[in-house]
Formats: structure tokens, C-alpha cells, sequence
């Protein structure tokens, strides 16, 4: 459909799949390590004599804090001074092993227990070396707070002191862990001082040698190709160096960004269109309509399926919308590359390092082990930095150019050339028996699929469906079925995946049949989640007791039942249990429906379930931070299409949540007694934002509303 | 292209550039200044705001020929040490996610707190209304101002309260 598939599928990189679990594979020493001054058990820790404490991230940084809870994973279990500890990124170099992908809220639930043992090992060898200079059994000795500490004999060195006899240890291969349990501690980020003096490096503050600054004319249509371009104005603004084509477009590099954009701006190019050229939102919006006239593939049935609503007392029946979504990613795409004729060093805020290398190999000709991607801070990620498209751009326009190249997107061009979340169109109907108890359950829907649409080898269903197919309620007859519709627009992991929009569908829908039923919506939830242990929902299971456990807390926190609201006030409950990731989050949101049908969220009660917090107060963060992205796409969020382009550009007509959107946010994470393993944070708190909102309006205003975004002019007309 | 003679945190620098650039490409990629962020390049999001003369301005919407003499503070040059009052309640309320617009924010929030040294919500809703976050800091962010408030003028919360 598009070049990018093409691209995609030439390169041969899709036998990767996505969901592959992500250890660390290689615990191989740096070359560095032999004989050093400092103790190096392996490729992520470095102790310096000096007694700081190195720990290399290997999952990249977003705003997900993972560089600091990497680093709390190996110093607790080594027993670092925490204001010794600091963190470094790992590049692809092989010493690192497989860098993996950082996306799907997996890289907590994927490398703690990996990284633990990377600092278990290095305590076991500074305890050993300690206790064979104080001649004292290795087991009395204790590590903590950046020190080795023997009891009985009083003595203690520190860590730094300790480290030469150590490295000349052999690391220990199956380290004993500490008993862990309760939660983590809440650490400040290690990037926070440079982050509040401009001094972090983002991936567009590369610059190299050098280096000339691109910026590339695309095709406004998805899959358009370069008839024919007239570089001569363009080479003539100051500064401009190098206009050439390439796969995405029409390069433009000059000295500097203010250049290449100016030339680009002169810049003039004709474009074949290609067949997407007549694509329109509304022709979208009637082939997903139409496309449920037919049957999808059923991906999940219990009892009789949707057969079972004709048993049923009572029927209720509607229809929810989603849009196309951007990303937005604060900072837009941007990649710097330096392709030599031996050696490429690539230098991109990416999420997929381990994804792409076929791929980076296939476009430089160079083996795995010429090419080094180094990874500076994300501005933003949200599954846009997990696609490959903006660094190949810089490999391509470093290649031609021989010379460095940066290439910068504008935000027109990050708007209008994103991997979109998927617009959808899901029809539900709901039975009820004679007793007004939920009988049956029939939720169709459909969609393009972000496997299809990206060449990935994996059922087309496979990224679509989290948040329908796991609905976690006990209905005797139930059905879910996918209808795929592919769209010519390119489609992508947008935070969450289909757990962004799903379950504004199905949670809504429930809160529907609970009224239809008469039945308080928060206490039916509890009511068909009873029972112990867990529950198969399609493929995977859901622990009942921890979903509950989540409902329950943000009822008693939220006054659920007896809070009184004012005219044109109320709240709705929704949750979610991310499967993916471990983790089960329940919301109840507060809002206000104005009278111009604006709706503000004044308050969200949100309580998660993770497991083992590892960073409780950085938990609670990315709740802050999922909902705010979740609110933009309730309220605010829309792609639209017009003669196969792309309308919104930029802020302006792609509005996103400011200050005053910002709900007063409060997090309850639920406390283990024992150690359960961590799941994920940085998606989790978005799936419960808009359906929360959503069943609110509908508690404040007696309006439900179907469609995202839910604007005031949709509330008006409800 | 002409010599544009700029004083930026307090130094003297002299640059070479066309007058339509925007300050905020001569900052970024003529003297490697890379705190101020580009987000937008039309003025709206507010990655690139820094202090002109002390007042909060978008570095991508004012052409180099147009400084003059104006000061120009960036968040290199908001404090020494990193210690503004601000920048310290950032740090206090772990503020930033993934950080990239956070230089813009504390520049205007520098600026906002002058102007209110005891800013209400309402006021801060509208002092930082078009600094955009797309992580979600927005929380933290109105009360690490409310803490750089209280850091900054001590005594002010009376006279503020009196209102
Ligand atoms: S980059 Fe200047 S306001 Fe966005
Ligand atoms: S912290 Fe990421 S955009 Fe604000």
C-alpha cells in the first residue's frame, strides 16, 4: 500500500515479532573490563574506585523513567549509595547484547529480575573480596548504602575501596537475590538536573562535525512517489548545500535547520499521488460501516456467542466511534547518521533498536557490527519512536551526502506523516434475562490492523483487539469479532494500542446495560467479577481478586454511592486489566458538562495494581501522564482525511490537553504483602480515561455519548 | 546576511546570519546553545520560550534582526548552578517525564511567578495555558510553581491571602 510497507517488507525484518520476551541475552564483560581499576562484572555495571556507581540503561528513555528504574533494580539488590549511582545509555554495540524494544509497558516486567542479577553479582564479588581480607566467612558480611560491613569484627570498606580485589574475582554465574517484597522505593529521576538546565541530550540536539541539517518534502498523499522536482530556487538560498531525492521524498540539506527549511520552502515538486489520492474521512467512516454488513473473525466466544441474544429479556444495541490519532510526540521525529564506507554511527531517539538492525544493515551494506546506534533521550515516544522511518531517512541522506546528516522534521511534517492509531467502528448489543442479569455480550468491530498495515507476520487481528476480546465481566453468552477494513493510511502503536480506544466501547457499553438493568454500574462490575483465582479471557487470563482489588480501592476513594453532585456534575468508573503488561487499573472520573456542552475533568481517582512497585512516586507519574494523553484523545483528538491528505498540521488544528484540561489527579497503588512481579506503568492509565469520562457525562447529564473525541458540539447535539 | 552582535546570559556573542533566522536556529545550531527546544516553529507550544529583556517570548518567532539589544536568557542562563527557584521545585517535584518541553515551561513559569509571586490556579492555568506537555507534567508542574511561590517570597502568602 504504502512505500514504507514496501521498505519494510524488503529488508527482510519481519521475522522480528514484536512481543518477544525481552531478557538480557548477553552478560558478556566489556573489553574494557579485564585488568580495569574499576570492578565490571558485566556489560551494564561499572564500580570506580571512587565508589560511583555506573549502570547502563538498556531500554530507551521517553519520559517512562525506565534509565532510572534500570538503575534502581541494580542498586538495590547491590546495595549502592544511591546518591553514588548514576546511568549511561548502551548503544547496539554487541557488548550489550540485543537492546530489544522499549514499547508495550513491558521493559520493567521484562529486565528486573535481569538486572537485579547484575547487581547481585557485583555484591557477591565485593562481599567475597571482603571477607577474604578480613579473613571472616563470606555470609556474615552484609552490602549496603555503598558499603561491605562485617559485624562481628566491626569492619566495614567501602565499596570503591574493595572494587580492585574484586575484579580479579570470577563473577559468580547464579547470584543469590535479596528478598524483596512491599514496594520500591520513589526515586528522583537521575536525568532530572539536567533536565531543568537544558543540559539533557535529546536527539535533536545532535550535532556532529561537519554535520549538514536535512529536512525532506513528502508526498501530501500516503504512498505518493516524486514525479519530478526543480531544485534551482532552492540551492539558491543561503546556506542550502545538497538537494536529492530520496525513498520518502525530496531532501533538502543545508548548514543548518533555518536553511533546509527555507530551501525546502523554495523547493518544487510534482508528485504522482498515486491510488490514495481520493481517501477521504467520510469515505473511511461508510467502508468501516459497511464492512460490519459482512461477518469479521470471531476472536473470542463463550457459550452460545452472539446466538445467545436471542434468548434475551431485554436487548440493547448501539454504535462507538474512534478517529484516526496522531502522536504528537513533543519533539518531532528527527535522526542524525554518519554513514561511512566501513562504519555507521547512527544516533536516533528510537524505541525499536532491536527491531530495525536487518534493516539499517540492508540500507548501509554493513554487517551488525560496523553500524553502532547510540540512543539519546526520547522527547516523547507513545510507540511513534518505534517505527523506523525518520532514521532511515538520516542513513539514506548521510549515505548520499557523505557527510553527516541530522534530518529534522517540521511539525507539519510529524502530523501529517505519523503511523496512525487505527479509526474504528464497533457495534455492540447487550441482552439481559427476565432477573435484568447481563445474559449476553456481542461486541463486532472494525478496523485497519497495525500488523497488516506495517508487512508484521502476525495474525491481523493480533494488535487490535486487547480491551474487546479480554472482557473480563462473567457473561454466559459472548461474542467478539474483528472485521479487518484496511485503510490507505499508515498505521501504528499508539500508547496502549487498541486498549486506547476498546475500552471506550466496551466499558461504556457495560454502563449502559447497567442502567438498562437498574443496576449500579461499579457494584455490577464487582458482582461479575466474583470468584477466585483467574479468569480465561480468550487467550489470556485475568486475576478476578487483583481487578476487584482496583475497583474497590477508587469506590472507597472516590465516595462512590454517596458523594453529591451539583446540576451538570458527575463521575463514572471504568477499568482495565492490561494483560500485556501485568498490571490492572481502575478510574473514577469527575467532570463538569458546561452549558455550551464543554466538558472539563475536574478530578480522576485512579488506583493500580503493578505488582512490585519498583518506583512507587515515578508509577504514579506515568498514571498522571496516561490519563492526560487519554484525555487529549476523549476530548480533543482528531485525523481527518481530505483527497488523501492528512487536514491538521500542527497544534492549531490538532489540539492537545493544556494546563487547564489537567484534572486534579490522585494515585492509590495497591500494596502486596509479598513480592509480586512488576508489570508495566507507562500504558496502563490510559485505557479507564475515556470511558470513565464518558459514563460521567452520562451521570451528569443523562447524555451518552459514542464517539470519540467527545466535543461540545457532540455533547450539545446528544 | 549580516553580523548580529547578541547578549545572551549575560555575554556578548556575535553571530553571522541570515536576518529571518529565527533565534531560536541561532541559538540551536550557530552557538550550540541546545537548551531552548524546538517543538513547533509557529509559536504554538511553547518549547522554545526564553526571556527577552526578562519577558517570556517564543525563540522561533523572533527573528534574529529583531533582538537588538535585548537581553536574551536562556535555561542555560536562568541560574548558575541550576538552582533558579524554580529549577529547584522542579527537581523537588519530579517534575519532568520525558522533558523535552520542561526548559519552555520553567522559562515561562520564571516569568509567570514575577509577574504573580503567589499565583492562583486560575493564574497559572492561563500563565503556562500555551506551554504544551504531551507526558502529562502538567500536576507537578502547577505545584512545583505554587513550591517556587513559597521558596521565593516567604513572606508573600499573607499579603497574596489578603486579597
Ligand atoms: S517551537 Fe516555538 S512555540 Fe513551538
Ligand atoms: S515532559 Fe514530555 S512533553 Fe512535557
Amino acid at each position: 500500500m504504502n512505500t514504507r510497507r514496501d521498505f519494510l517488507q524488503k529488508t527482510g525484518c519481519l521475522a522480528l515479532a514484536f512481543h518477544v520476551p525481552m531478557e538480557l541475552k548477553s552478560f558478556a564483560r566489556s573489553p574494557e573490563a579485564a585488568g580495569s581499576a574499576a570492578l565490571e562484572p558485566n556489560a551494564f555495571l561499572r564500580i570506580a574506585k571512587d565508589g560511583t556507581v555506573t549502570v547502563w540503561a538498556t531500554r530507551s528513555e521517553m519520559g517512562q523513567g525506565v534509565r532510572t528504574s534500570m538503575a534502581q533494580a541494580v542498586a538495590d539488590e547491590l546495595g549502592a549509595d544511591w546518591s553514588r549511582v548514576q546511568v549511561q545509555q548502551a548503544s547496539s554495540a554487541p557488548r550489550f547484547g540485543d537492546l530489544g524494544i522499549t514499547g508495550g509497558s513491558q521493559t520493567t516486567k521484562t529486565t528486573f529480575m535481569a538486572f537485579r542479577k547484575v547487581g547481585a553479582t557485583a555484591r557477591e564479588m565485593l562481599v567475597e573480596a571482603a571477607a577474604a581480607r578480613w579473613k571472616v566467612p563470606a555470609k556474615e558480611c552484609v552490602a549496603l548504602n555503598g558499603q561491605v560491613k562485617h559485624e562481628g569484627s566491626k569492619r566495614g570498606a567501602a565499596f570503591g575501596e574493595l572494587v580492585e580485589e574484586a575484579a580479579k574475582l570470577t563473577p559468580p554465574k547464579e547470584p543469590t537475590l535479596r528478598n524483596i517484597k512491599g514496594m520500591g522505593h520513589s526515586r528522583r529521576r537521575l536525568d532530572g538536573p539536567d533536565l531543568v538546565t537544558g543540559k539533557a541530550g535529546f536527539g535533536t540536539d545532535v550535532r556532529l562535525p561537519g554535520m549538514l541539517v536535512a529536512s525532506i518534502e513528502r508526498c501530501p498523499v500516503f504512498g505518493g512517489k516524486v514525479k519530478s522536482f526543480d531544485a534551482a530556487a532552492a540551492l539558491k538560498v543561503p546556506g542550502v548545500k545538497r538537494v536529492f531525492q530520496v525513498t520518502s521524498g525530496v531532501a533538502v540539506l543545508g548548514e543548518h535547520t533555518w536553511a533546509a527549511l527555507a530551501g525546502r520552502d523554495a523547493l518544487k515538486v510534482e508528485w504522482d499521488e498515486g491510488p490514495a489520492a481520493q481517501a477521504s474521512s467520510a469515505g473511511i467512516t461508510a467502508q468501516l460501516a459497511k464492512r460490519l454488513e459482512t461477518p469479521g473473525k470471531s476472536v473470542r466466544k463463550e457459550g452460545k456467542g452472539a446466538a445467545g441474544l436471542q434468548g434475551a429479556a431485554k436487548r440493547l444495541k448501539a454504535a462507538y466511534d474512534f478517529p484516526f490519532l496522531a502522536h504528537a510526540t513533543m519533539e518531532p521525529m528527527v535522526a542524525t547518521a554518519d554513514v561511512k564506507a566501513d562504519r555507521c554511527d547512527i544516533y536516533a531517539p528510537m524505541q525499536a533498536v532491536g527491531l530495525w538492525m536487518p534493516m539499517l544493515m540492508a540500507a548501509t551494506g554493513l554487517k551488525a557490527e560496523q553500524i553502532e546506534v547510540h540512543i539519546p533521550l526520547l522527547g516523547g515516544g507513545f510507540g511513534r519512536r518505534a517505527m523506523p522511518d525518520f532514521l532511515m531517512d538520516a542513513v539514506e541522506c548521510s549515505k548520499q551526502a557523505g557527510v553527516p546528516v541530522k534530518v529534522q522534521w517540521s511539525r507539519e511534517d510529524d502530523m501529517q506523516h505519523d503511523f496512525y492509531r487505527p479509526a474504528t467502528h464497533h457495534e455492540l448489543e447487550g441482552g439481559l434475562d427476565a432477573k435484568g442479569n447481563l445474559a449476553a455480550w456481542n461486541h463486532r468491530f472494525a478496523g485497519g490492523s497495525i500488523a497488516a498495515s506495517l508487512g508484521f507476520p502476525w495474525p491481523p487481528e493480533s494488535t487490535e483487539v486487547s480491551g474487546a476480546g479480554d472482557l473480563p465481566y462473567a457473561i454466559p453468552d459472548l461474542e467478539v469479532e474483528w472485521a479487518q477494513s484496511d485503510v490507505p493510511v499508515p498505521l501504528g502503536f499508539w500508547r496502549a494500542v487498541p486498549a486506547s480506544f476498546n475500552p471506550f466501547a466496551s466499558e461504556c457499553f457495560f454502563d449502559e446495560l447497567a442502567h438498562a438493568a437498574g443496576k449500579d454500574p461499579l457494584a455490577w462490575r464487582l458482582e461479575l467479577l466474583k470468584g477466585e483465582g483467574k479468569r480465561k479471557v480468550g487467550q489470556e487470563s485475568v486475576d478476578l481478586g487483583r481487578l476487584r482489588r482496583v475497583l474497590e480501592t477508587v469506590r472507597d476513594q472516590s465516595g462512590w454511592g454517596t458523594a453529591k453532585f451539583r446540576k451538570g456534575r458527575g463521575h463514572g468508573v471504568a477499568a482495565h486489566a492490561y494483560l500485556d503488561c501485568d498490571t490492572y487499573v481502575a478510574q473514577v472520573a469527575e467532570v463538569e458538562v458546561k452549558a455550551d456542552g464543554a466538558i472539563r475533568v475536574l478530578r480522576v481517582i485512579c488506583a493500580v495494581d503493578c505488582g512490585y512497585a519498583v518506583n512507587p512516586e515515578n508509577v504514579k507519574a506515568q498514571m498522571e501522564g496516561g490519563i492526560l494523553y487519554g484525555l487529549s484523545a476523549a476530548l480533543l483528538g482528531e485525523i481527518t482525511l481530505e483527497k488523501g491528505r492528512v487536514v491538521q498540521s500542527s497544534f492549531k488544528d490538532y489540539p492537545v490537553a493544556r494546563m487547564e484540561h489537567m484534572p486534579k489527579v490522585e494515585v492509590h497503588i495497591i500494596p502486596h504483602a509479598d513480592f509480586v512481579p512488576p508489570g508495566g506503568a507507562g500504558e496502563p492509565g490510559l485505557p479507564p480515561l475515556a470511558p470513565a469520562v464518558g459514563n460521567a457525562v452520562f451521570h451528569a447529564t443523562g447524555k451518552r455519548l459514542r464517539s470519540l473525541p467527545m466535543t461540545p458540539e457532540k455533547v450539545r447535539q446528544a | 546576511m549580516a553580523v548580529y552582535t547578541l547578549s545572551i546570559n549575560g555575554r556578548s556573542r556575535a553571530v553571522e546570519a541570515p536576518e529571518d533566522m529565527p533565534l531560536l536556529w541561532v541559538l540551536r545550531d550557530l552557538l550550540g546553545m541546545t537548551g531552548t527546544k524546538f517543538g513547533c516553529g509557529m509559536g504554538v507550544c511553547g518549547s522554545c520560550t526564553l526571556h527577552l529583556d526578562g519577558e517570556p517570548e517564543r525563540a522561533c518567532q523572533v527573528p534574529v534582526a529583531h533582538v537588538g539589544t535585548r537581553k536574551v536568557t536562556t535555561i542555560e542562563g536562568l541560574s548558575e548552578k541550576g538552582d533558579h527557584p524554580v529549577q529547584k521545585a522542579w527537581i523537588q517535584h519530579d517534575v519532568a517525564q520525558c522533558g523535552y518541553c520542561q526548559p519552555g515551561q520553567i522559562m515561562q513559569a520564571a516569568c509567570l511567578l514575577k509577574k504573580h509571586p503567589h499565583p492562583t490556579d486560575a493564574q497559572i492555568d492561563e500563565g503556562m495555558g500555551e506551554n504544551l506537555c504531551r507526558c502529562g507534567t502538567y500536576q507537578r508542574i502547577r505545584a512545583a510553581i505554587h513550591t517556587a511561590a513559597k521558596a521565593s517570597a516567604p513572606a508573600g502568602p499573607k499579603k497574596a491571602g489578603a486579597k
